[in-house]
């Protein structure tokens, strides 16, 4: 598969076949089970990651099925009080933090260097770490659940109510460290993302010249360096609260209760952008594609990404309305919350215009991020309501807050998300899903989801409060409540339609080519799957869709080893080429790295003394992955060339 | 279930979309301007998609991009301007009728006031009156009563973890958390039963956690006020004579008041008119006699996780314990 080369593209160029075998030969990830624990290919990686964030996205769905039924009539007793509590804990929790964030940057560590013309991510090995990490957290916490350890206090854990005194349980304590294993590894993620970005583009692509989703995973790695620390800190801070007897929290020793919704705010709102922005640039470069020209307004784009994700880190008191803030205090947050609608409003103007002047292609990928001009637009209506300090005494913690975060995060997030996977589908695998199938599932998605969700904004402002395990038959909001479900069933069977849709395109499905829909950027000159290197050549760019433009010379670059992992530095806004690196070969440390920093991490929930004894193997793992490598390291310098 | 909560005109409310306070009211102002307006900007908004995809022309995948798109390029920075300007315009007046509303909401005359202390207990209300003087005048549990026309400020706290109150037809909710105090402000218009429910997740019984504003004339909340500051009358009859002694010597007084009694304990709610209250178990069940019998013999089982013990009362005395909780008035 190696052999191939692109047919049309700027880049395109004719390449010794023994050059792109060797080269295969190197970046390839060992076969067999070494390649099960060594693998360090940002592809591997990435293909793993997207998996196991769909699978926590059809567990969470399972639990939101579960919910909907015990919600579908009044007084129901399918599912007792303590069973719902951990459902929709568990739910939330599952979504926000084992789904929707880490499903972005899955995506990103097998697109961003695609995208920019790089062979591997920066930090291949502390990528493949990130990943062990987070699948080692969200199995603690699943095996936590189906012992009947789960969590029951809300994805949120609002103190005093996650203190000893009232959730006695081991269930809070699993679900505060599942919060360490997860920001552990995003954080790494933003880092190597951001690294990549800012370092590895191919020669010439400047930053004006970069494809808006990486501008988007830019912005949003950004915003994960800065939210997650506070939300990190507040759950050592709850933990260390419950296992040796702190005070942060406890407010008759001199803690705040308030002070932990703060740090989760002031994570947790930025969280919804980290969600809502890389969907951005889906859009961007679906829209694109499938009208037959660039977006309109590419630095109006730009601006509104950046001005997005320094407005999200103004916003978390609008969480916090109805506990009594002083109200000139409310009076900003409500502003910068008013404020964050116009650069999104920005975004859907140029769709628009670009819809507008497009020639449209309305492929199943097109139809998944149109879903967004409705949904999320009413989401974001929503969203304005309750930024309104009175109505928000009134909506807030009610079904109305319910309907509208689905909108906003299905409509912004899960639709885009699933025209991103129609759409790169075909390069992850080299073969298209099928479009009759695509186009079932968005119509039974686009039907469900409203049946399920929109009868919430009624039940909200009928006075349904969120979090209630049932209602009473006389509050007469029974009715509605059953449609909700049978839109919840909707979804699921959109779901299996999904899941039917991929197992027949892998098994049968056409196959795609280099390019199947006639895109613009670098990911589509390589051929589909990608060869392990990525691009046998690495090509120097000169415009916003290479595809596009007219071939210009020089169309590569020359003199990269083809026998080591070495990759070209660029500088960061020009991307001039710096200088040669080497990146690492596959290695076992960062899973056994990530084996021994779990036990750690577990080992603390039962005593506070694992953190020292459970140091010992942490160190002895990360001192071996970074023992310096004689050979390696003279032939490295073998190859330095002094101007 | 019967219907727990009925008005007098057998309505019954729980809804913001029914205002019955001036608070309330505000509130549903301006929820009916803000809904104008965001109706009006995803109507037209979804007109402008819906004739963009209809009127664009078809391409495929071998189409041609077009980057030369310089002659429409004006044409769409001017409409993008346009449109972001109106937004802006739009945000900016909803912004300023949020201050205005807000303002007005926090200017509610206090003169005359009725003070009520409401704190939040895993899951149920404990609400004391204060008098003229402001000192405690009576405590109440799970149901409020309030007079028309005047405005009430409920004096919010927890003593356990963070509850919300939330009477929709009167006002938004404001949380209760241990540590600080609120203060939430309303009046209630018209004579009418206002459920209301914790809207702060609390824990296993959160779904359970409601209450009871009757709004009434002045002159019938004054009667049900006398009525409350009265001590319990001693029981008459020889069956709810033992009613008392069972009350005393088997474990309730230690939680409950019966003032009047010997009983003074203060973890549980206050007994002393238990008989007055429309519900048991906040808000969970009609009071009668059948429904209190069960949750005296295994509360837990009715609602489990709450801290009523289950009782070992034998059926007599079970039969004379109610017998003296029907007299308490």
């Amino acid at each position: 598969m190696t052999s191939a080369s692109p047919s049309r593209a700027s880049s395109t160029l004719v390449a010794d076949a023994s050059q792109a075998d060797a080269l295969e030969a190197t970046w390839r990830d060992p076969p067999g089970w070494r390649g099960w624990i060594c693998a360090v290919n940002h592809k591997t990686i990435s293909r793993r990651f997207m998996i196991a964030t769909f699978v926590f996205f059809l567990l969470g769905g399972v639990l939101a099925l579960m919910i909907r039924l015990q919600l579908a009539q009044p007084a129901n007793t399918v599912i007792g009080p303590s069973l719902y509590n951990q459902l929709f804990t568990m739910h939330g929790t599952t979504m926000m933090f084992l789904f929707a964030v880490p499903v972005m940057q899955a995506i990103a560590i097998y697109l961003i260097p695609l995208m920019i013309g790089a062979r591997s991510v920066a930090f291949p090995l502390l990528n493949a770490f990130a990943y062990w990490i987070f699948v080692f957290g969200g199995t603690m916490l699943y095996v936590a659940f189906v012992v009947g350890s789960g969590p029951d206090v809300g994805w949120f854990a609002y103190v005093p109510l996650s203190l000893t005194s009232y959730s006695s349980g081991k269930g809070v304590d699993f679900w505060a460290q599942m919060i360490t294993f997860t920001e552990l590894s995003g954080l790494i993620e933003a880092i190597v993302i951001i690294t990549t970005i800012l370092k590895m583009r191919a020669p010439g692509m400047s930053l004006q010249r970069m494809p808006l989703f990486a501008w988007a995973m830019l912005v949003t790695s950004f915003m994960v360096l800065f939210a997650m620390p506070a939300v990190m800190f507040g759950s050592t801070a709850l933990i260390t609260d419950r296992l040796v007897n702190t005070q942060f929290y406890s407010t008759a020793d001199g803690g705040d209760a308030l002070l932990w919704q703060h740090l989760f705010w002031f994570f947790g709102h930025p969280e919804v952008y980290m969600i809502f922005i890389p969907p951005l640039g889906f859009l961007s470069q679906i829209i694109a594609t499938f009208s037959r020209r660039p977006i309109v307004g590419y630095p109006l784009m730009v601006l509104a990404l950046i001005a997005t994700g320094f407005l999200a880190f103004g916003l978390w008191v609008h969480h916090m309305f109805a506990t009594n803030l002083p109200d000139i205090g409310k009076a900003f947050f409500t502003a910068a919350s008013l404020l964050i609608a116009l650069p999104t409003a920005a975004q859907i103007f140029c769709w628009l215009a670009t819809l507008w002047s497009g020639r449209l292609s309305l492929r199943t990928p097109l139809l998944f991020v149109l879903a967004f001009f409705v949904i999320l637009l009413l989401g974001g209506l929503t969203g304005i309501m309750l930024a309104l300090v009175p109505l928000d005494l009134q909506l807030h913690d009610s079904f109305f807050v319910v309907a509208h975060l689905h909108y906003v995060l299905l409509g912004g997030a899960v639709f885009p998300l699933f025209g991103a996977i129609y759409y790169w589908f075909p390069k992850f695998t080299g073969r298209l899903l099928n479009e009759r199938l695509g186009r079932w599932q968005f119509w039974l998605f686009f039907v469900g989801f409203n049946v399920s969700f929109f009868p919430m904004h009624i039940l909200g402002l009928q006075g349904m409060p969120r979090r209630v395990y049932t209602y009473p038959v006389q509050m007469g909001w029974g009715a509605l409540n059953f449609l909700s479900t049978i839109g919840a069933m909707t979804i699921g069977a959109s779901v299996l339609v999904f899941l039917f849709n991929v197992w027949r395109s892998l098994r049968r499905g056409e196959a795609a080519g280099p390019d199947p829909w006639g895109a613009g950027t670098l990911e589509w000159s390589v051929p589909s799957p990608p060869p392990a290197g990525n691009f046998v050549a690495v090509p120097v760019v000169h415009a916003r869709e290479p595809l596009w433009a007219p071939p210009v010379q020089p169309s590569y670059v020359t003199g990269l080893s083809n026998t080591d992992r070495e990759v070209l530095i660029t500088s960061t806004v020009e991307a001039q080429p710096d200088h040669r690196f080497w990146l690492p070969p596959p290695s076992p440390w960062p899973f056994l790295s990530a084996v021994a920093l779990t036990i750690l991490f577990i080992g603390s929930i039962f005593t506070p003394w694992a953190v020292v004894w459970g140091a010992i193997p942490v160190a002895i793992t990360t001192t071996l992955w970074f023992w310096p490598k004689k050979a390696r390291t003279s032939a490295r310098t073998s190859t330095e060339v002094r101007p | 279930m019967a219907p727990p909560f009925t008005t007098s005109a057998g309505a019954f409310l729980q809804s913001v979309l029914q205002p019955q306070g001036l608070q309330a009211e505000r509130i549903w102002n301006l929820w009916n301007f803000t809904l104008m307006l965001c109706g009006i900007v995803f109507f037209a908004i979804v007109a402008v998609f819906l004739y963009a995809l209809w009127r664009a022309p078809r391409g495929t995948a071998a189409t041609k991009a077009d980057l030369d798109h310089g002659h429409s390029r004006r044409a769409h920075h001017l409409a993008i301007a346009w449109a972001l300007g109106l937004s802006a315009a739009g945000l900016g007046s909803l912004f300023a009728v949020d201050l205005l509303t807000a303002r007005k909401l926090s200017q509610l005359l206090p003169d005359d006031a009725l003070h009520i202390d409401l704190t939040g207990r895993q899951w149920w209300w404990q609400a004391t009156y204060r008098n003229s003087d402001g000192a405690p005048d009576f405590i109440v549990a799970n149901e409020l009563q309030l007079p028309v026309g005047r405005t009430v400020l409920i004096h919010l706290r927890s003593d356990d973890v963070i509850h919300s109150l939330w009477i929709p037809a009167l006002h938004g909710k404001l949380d209760l958390i241990p540590g600080r105090t609120a203060t939430l402000r309303l009046r209630a218009d018209a004579p009418g039963s206002y459920r209301g429910q914790c809207a702060e997740f609390c824990g296993e019984q959160h779904a359970l956690m409601a209450l009871l504003a009757a709004a009434k004339p002045a002159g019938q909340y004054e009667a049900w006020a006398v009525s409350q500051r009265r001590p319990a009358a001693p029981p008459q009859t020889a069956s709810a004579k033992q009613g008392l002694r069972v009350f005393l010597s088997n474990g309730c007084a230690s939680c409950h008041t019966i003032r009047g009694t010997a009983a003074n304990g203060m973890a549980g709610p206050d007994l002393t008119h238990v008989a007055a209250r429309e519900t048991l178990a906040a808000g969970m069940l009609p009071n009668q006699r059948g429904h209190l019998a069960g949750w005296i013999a295994n509360a837990r089982a009715i609602k489990p996780g709450v801290a009523m013990p289950p009782s070992t009362l034998t059926p007599d005395d079970l039969h004379s314990l109610l017998d003296f909780m029907e007299t308490l008035r």
